[in-house]
């Protein structure tokens, strides 16, 4: 069993029908995932006992005919916290930690009879764009398992790609979502910063983190949304807006549609091969009816700097929760409680996310707070007018999700500089808290390339909707990688 | 390098803040990488920000209120089983002061 070539809707009908049961699915995802997992190592922690309970007693309760949802395998990216099921984020740190409750997407997951089948692997503490950075194993891309899944949502991306499971949820700071699903050719949705509840999350940048679906299709991404998106009571930074079906405008028809492409976003610090894929990709929307017109995002060349000033900042506040005391890694032969404190950071935390810590104490310290993290949040306002500008006179914004397909393993983890600039098209949409999504647009030298697409507030619809009429009227999300599955 | 923004001692003093310490070898490569990446962080003043407000949120909500409703929770077991040590029900730290030298 993979999932190359069902999707949620006839998955739903099957488990309906009775062709298959809960129990059968969850058995087959289980045989292929040890199969296909063991060349790519997308998962760190298995639920399968738990799983497999889950789903005959979804058997014996019977599938909702209404839920299409209701019995489909999930994964999940284990900075998303699930009770009595070990979440580490990847980190040495929490390498034990078993959570006493779920996040509320996970609620949601399991109320709506979902199949947990693991948690996913990661960039520790989700900071990093290549899932290199986890403490525990590097994930492979399943299209070239020389090459890196992009993250840090890596293991939920190459899950997915490799036909594992249908669905997995991932989270999104400054493009952990977008650009693995770029480098895996699927479908990644970063949604509105407060669309979808943060409790349970393991903060990382409060003021960006968001948590969305990754898809094969678009319409499948679109269901996965429904399911976790809406106010809760835990997150205070949740909306309380009323959320829309966002399947119901799948119709395929964008005719007169306004879409923008932004001049910065196709400029010569992306790969010619992947603006080429988008040139195509624009002249597809037209052809379709839409109209595509240059536009300018002038700050949008600062966004990095500012994000890994604010984001570092926050997380550097976030992370002084990891203290060895309470729960998470100590250190032995600790002397006094300073040492406990010292050593169980500096032993528990990995590189990346010790310079992170450093870069935002710098920021937030006396003497350079102005003209760092105040600096920086002037520089936001400022990306976030930009949009809101070119908002006035267009339904959406295009552009590339990544400046490059997915690199090698190895080339970049030395250079965080580099590694940081990947992030250079996904950031300015968390800085200004927009949705955006990534889908399958082609491909450039045998390695997927995705098309980004950059909502108004609260519009993730349009993006759905201008996102299938896409997919409808090309092939690249029914290509799949020779690894995995029945290939 | 023709511009120092930051040297081994400062990123020592940083590190003493954030509670993580180095070896003299990880400080060299962390202040190398920290002086690339402030560097970086320079081309923020070539943006004119005067009068420009900072950005610290982008919720759509000013106040989450809700009912202070008392909810009894019975996970002393599960959270204390996360802790690194206990002992009696509660969790065990090391002392404050240092527990050599001083006549145990």
């Amino acid at each position: 069993m993979d999932f190359f070539n069902q999707d949620l809707t006839s998955l739903h009908s099957d488990l309906v029908a009775k062709k298959l049961s809960a129990a059968e699915l969850t058995q087959a995802t289980f045989a292929n995932l040890k199969q296909t997992d063991a060349k790519i190592d997308s998962f760190l922690n298995l639920n399968e006992d738990e799983a497999l309970a889950a789903a005959k007693a979804l058997d014996a309760k019977g599938i909702n005919a209404d839920n299409v949802l209701a019995g489909i395998p999930v994964g999940v990216k284990d900075n998303i916290v699930t009770k009595n099921l070990t979440t580490t984020a990847a980190s040495k740190m929490l390498e034990n930690f078993v959570p006493v409750y779920n996040a509320t997407v996970v609620d949601k997951m399991t109320q709506n009879d979902m199949i947990i089948v693991g948690k996913t692997n990661m960039d520790e503490f989700a900071m990093g764009g290549s899932t290199e950075n986890s403490a525990f194993k590097v994930t492979k891309n399943p299209w070239d398992v020389s090459r890196v899944p992009g993250g840090s949502s890596g293991g939920s991306a190459a899950a997915v790609a490799a036909g594992i499971v249908p669905v997995a949820y991932g989270s999104d700071t400054g493009g952990s979502i977008r650009q693995p699903a770029s480098f895996n050719g699927i479908v990644g949705m970063k949604p509105t910063y407060g669309r979808v509840s943060r409790w349970g999350l393991i903060a990382f940048g409060s003021s960006l983190d968001q948590i969305g679906p990754m898809t094969r299709t678009v319409k499948d991404n679109a269901a996965a949304l429904n399911l976790i998106a809406g106010n809760d009571v835990h997150d205070g930074t949740s909306s309380e807006r009323e959320v829309p079906d966002f399947t119901a405008g799948l119709t395929g028809d964008i005719k007169g549609m306004k879409i923008a492409l932004p001049k910065e976003y196709m400029d010569d610090g992306i790969d010619p091969k992947v603006r080429e894929v988008i040139k195509a990709a624009v002249k597809q929307f037209e052809d379709l009816g839409a109209t595509v017109e240059e536009v300018s995002l002038p700050h949008s060349r600062y966004g990095v700097s500012a994000y890994y000033i604010i984001a570092s900042s926050e997380a550097s506040s976030n992370l002084q929760r990891f203290d060895g005391i309470r729960y998470g890694f100590r250190a032995k032969d600790v002397k006094n409680l300073e040492d406990v404190y010292v050593r169980s950071r500096s032993e528990g935390f990995g590189d990346e996310v010790k310079r992170r810590i450093m870069l935002g104490t710098f920021s937030l310290s006396a003497g350079y707070y102005d003209a760092y993290f105040h600096k920086a949040g002037q520089v936001r306002t400022m990306i976030i007018n930009d949009f809101k500008k070119v908002f006035e006179d267009y339904d959406l914004i295009i552009g590339p999700t990544a400046p490059t397909p997915a690199f090698k393993i190895g080339d970049e983890i030395s250079d965080p500089i580099t590694m940081y600039m990947n992030d250079v098209l996904t950031i300015p949409v968390n800085l200004a808290g927009l949705p955006g999504m990534s889908i399958p647009a082609g491909f450039a030298d045998g390695m997927p390339v995705g098309l980004q697409l950059i909502g108004n507030s609260f519009d993730e619809s349009t993006l759905y909707k201008a996102g299938y009429a896409f997919e409808q009227a090309t092939d690249f999300h029914q290509a799949t990688p020779d690894l995995g599955g029945q290939h | 390098m023709a511009e120092e923004r930051i040297n081994a001692e400062q990123v020592a003093h940083v590190a003493g803040l954030a509670k993580l310490e180095f070896t003299p070898d990880q400080l060299e490569t962390f202040t190398g990488q920290l002086e690339k990446i402030i560097g970086m962080f320079e081309e923020l003043s070539q943006v004119d920000t005067e009068g420009i407000p900072v950005t610290s949120r982008v919720t759509d909500r000013h106040n989450a209120l809700r009912e202070d409703v008392a909810v009894k929770s019975d996970e002393r077991a599960a959270l204390l089983a996360n802790a690194p040590e206990t002992a009696n029900g509660l969790i065990k730290v090391p002392a404050i002061i240092d527990e050599s030298g001083d006549g145990e």
